[in-house]
């Protein structure tokens, strides 16, 4: 599901969320792609992580990287995994390509002490100018694809995800954003220069 | 994704019976071998039944080279009506080609470049190893029904038996595919310590009641024959043949799927008019005609009764954790491949899923796939490029983290 992830601003984010996950603590990764991150936690956090991709070639790529992967469509119940299982559940760049992104997070929150969400943010001020120059739907480099033929189904601000967690009562604990490629921890005027932003997120 | 079968009967004649040249690499020309134990009284094996078997002889072949550490042994467990013989030839190159010789060779999924890889007739059996057909040597009389009932615990136990005699004191796999994956689970929930991987294919932890039926009546099949003769049937050589190729008729049915049986035959006939009578017209009957005819010249029938017996008692959950899986697999230490096919409905991806989500609650290293495939049961022998990557995979990792 990551493949939306272009080299700058993807891995970005996943130094962010490495920064963040305490060492020895378990981690669930949904929509784990080729397993980079879990690979990268594993090495630097001894975490017990798994990883979950609906992709065959994602689940060769992380077994290949030694990791534990299971085949499963998101969007269908995440029953099997029980209340409290992990210490982390991490949503990379997956949130906006689900059917019922409110469903997952919640589901992440059950699972997980700590939910960690990375997103592309939709009010950045390129995309917004691209919408009022063209009247078009914008593109950008994490959000390259026609508007009828993309994975990201659920495009958000972060104005809008702020609102959604304090409805749902979800803590923000951490955050950072991306701006030019680099990690900001204190981006001034967020929603409208942030590009992608990366949450830590708990229950309230 | 080929839908051919090996034995495929629209396949040319020579290809068919394994005669023919050989495609890519192989381990080449190889013989089965056998070892016997629990010859004196005090050694025979204690069966899961109650009941005490020996002698016990094992046919098994090798391939590839032990390395130094004793670290890169695999161990590959046949399913219901397979043999030692796993990869390459007897004989000459081309000729008895082994069951899973597409995944088992130099730079094959079980790459015997890199990996020393074993593969015995389970007990049981009729391909070498003491089954129903052996002599008994108290009697010196086949066995016949007086062989004991057997199960997939007791067949892993003469698996241990054989390493044993090999000097191969840990796996760092055992994989299996249907019955075999049994094994392979059975292995890493007897031998915990003993096994680094476990690579679990079309199988499950314990078998529907759908897939019990269909075992029930095939075992119906044979009993029913009158040449089966409560079992002893051996003496006279008039076997049960007609029960035995019905069995295996509706043992492969349950091997394909409605959409892999579409494209291999259709509705197509053998000859261009319908003969108004009853002998096999559909291109799907001679199929099913043609495989049991074949299975009755290398299978025992009570052989067939004794190993889905197995099948339908293998039960992990009830063996292992008072009927919870997650306590089961709570003793396991290897890491876990479980693989499914998507259309295969006599080991549903269901079950494969119910295992991985049981391991995943008992905190095991698991890694699950479903493949894609019209070709049903089968689909294990038959999608050997997908499997491969995912077996390659899994095992050089495994073999690296060790």
């Amino acid at each position: 599901m990551r493949q939306l992830l272009r080299a700058g601003e993807g891995r970005t984010d996943l130094s962010a969320i490495v920064e963040w996950i305490e060492a020895g603590s378990s981690v669930l990764d949904l929509g784990c792609g080729d397993g980079a991150l879990l690979e990268l936690l594993t090495a630097e956090k001894r975490v017990r992580g798994t990883g979950v991709d609906i992709d065959l070639d994602k689940i060769v790529a992380c077994t290949a990287k030694g990791l534990s992967v299971v085949q499963r469509d998101l969007n269908r119940s995440l029953d099997c995994f029980e209340t409290g299982a992990y210490d982390y559940v991490i949503v990379s760049q997956t949130i906006h390509q689900l059917l019922e992104p409110d469903r997952m997070l919640a589901e992440a929150l059950r699972i997980g002490r700590r939910a960690v969400v990375s997103f592309p943010n939709f009010g950045h001020y390129s995309l917004r100018l691209q919408l009022l120059c063209t009247g078009k739907m914008p593109k950008s480099s994490t959000l390259p694809f026609e508007w009828y033929r993309t994975p990201n189904i659920h495009l958000m601000t972060i104005a809008d995800f702020e609102r959604f967690c304090e409805e749902r009562a979800i803590r923000i604990l951490h955050r950072v954003d991306i701006s030019g490629g680099r990690i900001r921890n204190s981006l001034f005027w967020r929603n409208l220069l942030s590009a992608g932003t990366v949450l830590l997120l708990g229950r309230a | 994704m080929a839908l051919k079968a090996i034995n495929d009967p629209t396949m040319p004649a020579g290809r068919r019976n394994g005669v023919g040249a050989v495609d890519g690499p192989t381990v080449g020309v190889v013989e089965t071998r056998s070892f016997t134990f629990a010859e004196r009284e005090q050694d025979y094996l204690d069966l899961e039944s109650g009941a005490r078997l020996g002698p016990i002889t094992v046919a098994y072949e090798t391939y590839g080279t032990l390395d130094a550490q004793g670290s890169n042994a695999v161990l590959i467990c046949h399913a219901l009506s397979g043999t030692a013989h796993v990869a390459g030839y007897h004989d000459q190159l081309g000729k008895n080609r082994g069951w899973w010789e597409d995944a088992v060779g130099p730079g094959k999924a079980f790459d015997t470049d890199k990996y020393f890889v074993i593969c015995s007739n389970v007990l049981g059996g009729c391909a070498g190893t003491t089954g129903p057909m052996s002599v008994d040597a108290r009697t010196g009389q086949p066995y016949g029904l007086t062989f004991p009932v057997v199960t997939v615990a007791d067949m892993v136990k003469v698996e241990r038996a054989l390493l044993d005699h090999l000097g191969i004191d840990a796996l760092l796999g055992v994989a299996g595919g249907s019955i075999g994956g049994m094994q392979a689970l059975e292995w890493v929930l007897r031998y915990p310590e003993r096994v680094k991987a476990a690579l679990v294919i079309a199988s499950t932890a314990r078998m529907s009641p759908q897939a019990i039926a269909f075992n029930a009546v095939g075992r119906n099949s044979i009993i029913s024959d009158s040449n089966w003769r409560g079992g002893h049937y051996y003496a006279d050589g008039s076997a049960p043949a007609q029960g035995l190729s019905v069995a295996r008729m509706i043992g492969h049915i349950t091997y394909l799927s409605d959409e892999a049986m579409h494209a291999k035959f259709g509705r197509r006939l053998k000859r261009d008019e319908l003969a108004y009578d009853f002998t096999s017209e559909f291109q799907v009957e001679s199929y099913l005609d043609h495989q049991g005819t074949k299975f009755v010249e290398r299978f025992d029938a009570n052989t067939y009764l004794y190993m889905t017996k197995a099948m339908d008692y293998f039960d992990a959950a009830e063996a292992y954790g008072e009927g919870d899986l997650v306590r089961a697999l709570e003793r396991v230490r290897a890491r876990l491949l479980v693989l499914s096919f998507s259309s295969d409905w006599l080991f549903p991806p269901y079950q494969s899923q119910e295992l991985t989500d049981a391991a995943l609650r008992a905190r095991r290293d698991v890694t699950y796939a479903n493949i894609e495939t019209p070709c049903g049961h089968d689909a294990f022998l038959l999608e050997i490029e997908t499997e491969a990557r995912l077996i390659r995979a899994f095992l050089d990792a495994t073999h690296k983290q060790s």
